[in-house]
């Protein structure tokens, strides 16, 4: 662990693979600007990598204020050894007081092994940050302006809050697609920083034999939150309303049985009993009348917000929030109530 | 060439079915109102450990830190023909976040001695972190190979494997030793075996047995059960039934690095989302009633 250090910045772990950013590093960035802006201190990013044209001016438009750029041949394709040395060794140079790493599986297996390194804490997919004072009950001692890490645990039952007292950096992996980006401005100011780090060969433990890159498939599964449509929203076009939901909601977009049958979207998209059983946080039903064989595989959500323009449609029974109403109005009004909260 | 695997699983509660049953009065989880299930994941890491010694040889050490009660996933890898069982239970490891659970499972396996693979599942249902492989893997100074989902081949001590990193899969190689983490599409665990599960339903820690032993000889007093205990100990020892228990001295463990002293990580607050379904709120369709909404979604933190 390193000192605590009170004016130490907010860091970014800015994961790219071959010389593009993920997008949840953008969302980050987003995050770490306000949390720096709160806390009264600079915002960073340190970025890894073999070929990184364009990224740190990019990080620096998104909101960081310094990003220390790691630049190594070596470090072509991610793995574990160099990186983790590489982030490792900037941190205790730089002891920043937060460093925030994307829930993405190479960030998962990444930000564990520094903390791990560090003998500091780390907390996985958070879903919210913010900064508080937070006292100790059994010191009897507060602790100022502590980053407060806020995730679902026990399958999405619970809503934990985790801190770290004193053994820092304050470390944790965000979810995708849960912190809104920030539209970036290019002439912001920020400085960009040749780091070298000494990378000796034996960390490159691991040799890449062959490598298939895919589009990442529909992780409905996975979703914390989803917005699904069916049979009621009438065309493959309109079908466009549950994507932007979704996108505002910063979840998967999922679908009825009807909706799939009728076009609409690919099946992969279908929830219920034919389709994947899933358990978000939140369930979006919209124009779906709720048949038992899609009731199914939705109803376990924690939360379900059911839109239909019809009052006996049997997806209420499951809600709740009930909307009757036509989803064609009440989908751009979810759209900007939740674009005016961020 | 034979190898010697380690095996890490974890007895979890099934939270895949949390009923308004399972939710005590202040909203929080009662995790003993839960069925104790084998950890999904570790499943696959079972079986992919299995397999590596079915094929060269070699052997497979399940390791589980928990209750007395976690000795029924060590039976269930027994059943499956794993080698040796081992439980580390310890009091002092209660509240252990993932660092210093990584920290007394690294001791562990270094305890246990020499070794090759060490298994693990990718995740577990409780936590969902993934974290304690890769900080077992940085403990005891491995490469870590995450996401497995095929173990191609192991030719002499260089490993070859397909991980799945989310935005496609890899195959990449390592030297041994190593620590992988196993996902759920990795292969299909065997069932249990007949003739293990009557051989090894009767095995047992010894915490079990003093609890068997305490509830059959209520009257008796404390030194005679405790005779009664040793004895079928011994019993079970001689048999090959006794599952290992270790605790914190018998690796050796720093005591400030376990449970809560040596935990970063600390729980400040904990509030439940399972809601018990009773008619629902009826939302007009106006600006005003989505707007309020999406204010109780955001404050209950439904909304990230």
């Amino acid at each position: 662990m390193i000192e605590i250090n009170r004016q130490g910045e907010v860091w970014v772990y800015a994961e790219q693979q071959d010389g593009e950013l993920q997008e949840v590093v953008l969302e980050l960035c987003g995050k770490a600007r306000e949390l720096a802006n709160t806390l009264g201190v600079a915002a960073g990013a340190v970025l890894p990598g073999a070929s990184l044209q364009g990224l740190p001016e990019r990080l620096i438009a998104h909101g960081m204020d310094r990003v220390y750029v790691v630049q190594d041949d070596r470090l072509g394709f991610y793995q574990t050894g160099p990186y983790s040395r590489a982030v490792g060794a900037l941190i205790e140079k730089h002891l920043p007081q937060i460093v925030l790493y994307g829930a993405t599986p190479l960030g998962r297996d990444l930000a564990p092994r520094v903390g791990s390194e560090m003998r500091a804490g780390m907390t996985a997919d958070c879903t919210d940050l913010e900064i508080k004072d937070v006292m100790d009950s059994r010191a009897k001692e507060t602790h100022e302006k502590l980053l407060l890490q806020i995730r679902p645990a026990f399958g999405g039952n619970i809503i934990a809050t985790i801190v770290n007292y004193d053994m820092w950096p304050q470390m944790a992996t965000v979810r995708e697609g849960v912190m809104p980006m920030v539209e970036p401005d290019s002439s912001r100011p920020g400085e960009i920083i040749e780091e070298h780090v000494e990378l000796p060969d034996e960390l490159f433990a691991v040799r890449l034999i062959e490598r298939h890159v895919e589009a990442r498939t529909v992780n409905l599964k996975g979703a914390r939150v989803i917005a699904a449509g069916g049979g009621g929203v009438g065309s493959r076009q309109k079908f466009r309303l549950i994507h932007e939901l979704a996108g505002a909601i910063g979840g998967a977009v999922g679908a009825s049985r009807a909706a799939v049958d009728n076009g609409y979207i690919g099946k992969e998209h279908q929830i219920g009993q034919t389709g994947t059983t899933v358990r978000p946080a939140l369930y979006i039903a919209a124009g779906i009348s709720g048949a038992v064989q899609h009731r199914a595989g939705m109803e376990e959500a924690a939360k379900i917000i059911a839109i239909n323009t019809d009052p006996e449609a049997p997806i209420f029974s499951v809600a709740h929030y009930g909307i009757v109403g036509d989803l064609d109005k009440v989908i751009p009004m979810l759209i900007r109530a939740v674009k005016e909260r961020r | 060439m034979p190898y010697d695997c380690v095996l890490m699983v974890k007895q979890v509660p099934d939270t895949t079915n949390v009923t308004a049953d399972a939710m005590r009065k202040d909203g929080t989880v009662n995790r003993g109102a839960l069925p104790a299930i084998f950890n999904p994941e570790d499943k696959y890491a079972l079986e992919a450990a299995l397999e590596v010694r079915d094929r060269h040889g070699g052997s497979v050490t399940a390791i589980s830190m928990g209750p007395p009660k976690a000795a029924d996933i060590l039976r269930e890898c027994l059943y499956r023909g794993v080698d040796r069982a081992i439980l580390l239970t310890d009091r002092r490891a209660a509240a252990s976040d993932t660092l210093a659970t990584s920290y007394i499972l690294a001791q562990a396996v270094k305890t246990i001695g020499r070794f090759d693979i060490v298994f693990a599942g990718r995740q577990a249902i409780d936590g969902d972190t993934a974290q304690v492989g890769p900080q077992c893997a940085q403990k005891l100074g491995v490469t870590q190979i995450t996401y497995l989902e095929e173990l191609v081949s192991i030719e002499d001590r260089t490993i070859r494997i397909r991980r799945n990193f989310g935005d496609g899969w890899e195959i990449v190689e390592a030297e041994l030793p190593v620590l992988v983490t196993v996902m759920n599409t990795a292969n299909r665990p065997r069932p249990a075996a007949a003739r293990k599960i009557m051989r090894f339903k009767r095995a047992r820690v010894e915490m079990e047995v003093a609890s068997e032993v305490s509830a059959a000889m209520k009257s008796a007093s404390a030194d005679e059960r405790a005779d009664q205990v040793a004895r079928r100990v011994d019993t079970l020892r001689e048999g090959g039934l006794l599952i290992e228990q270790w605790d914190l001295d018998t690796i050796g463990a720093d005591l400030s690095r376990c449970g809560l002293a040596g935990s970063p990580t600390k729980v400040y607050k904990v509030q439940s989302i399972v809601l018990t379904k009773e008619g629902y709120t009826e939302v007009p369709p106006t600006e005003e009633a989505t707007r309020q909404m999406i204010r109780e979604l955001i404050v209950d933190h439904t909304l990230g």
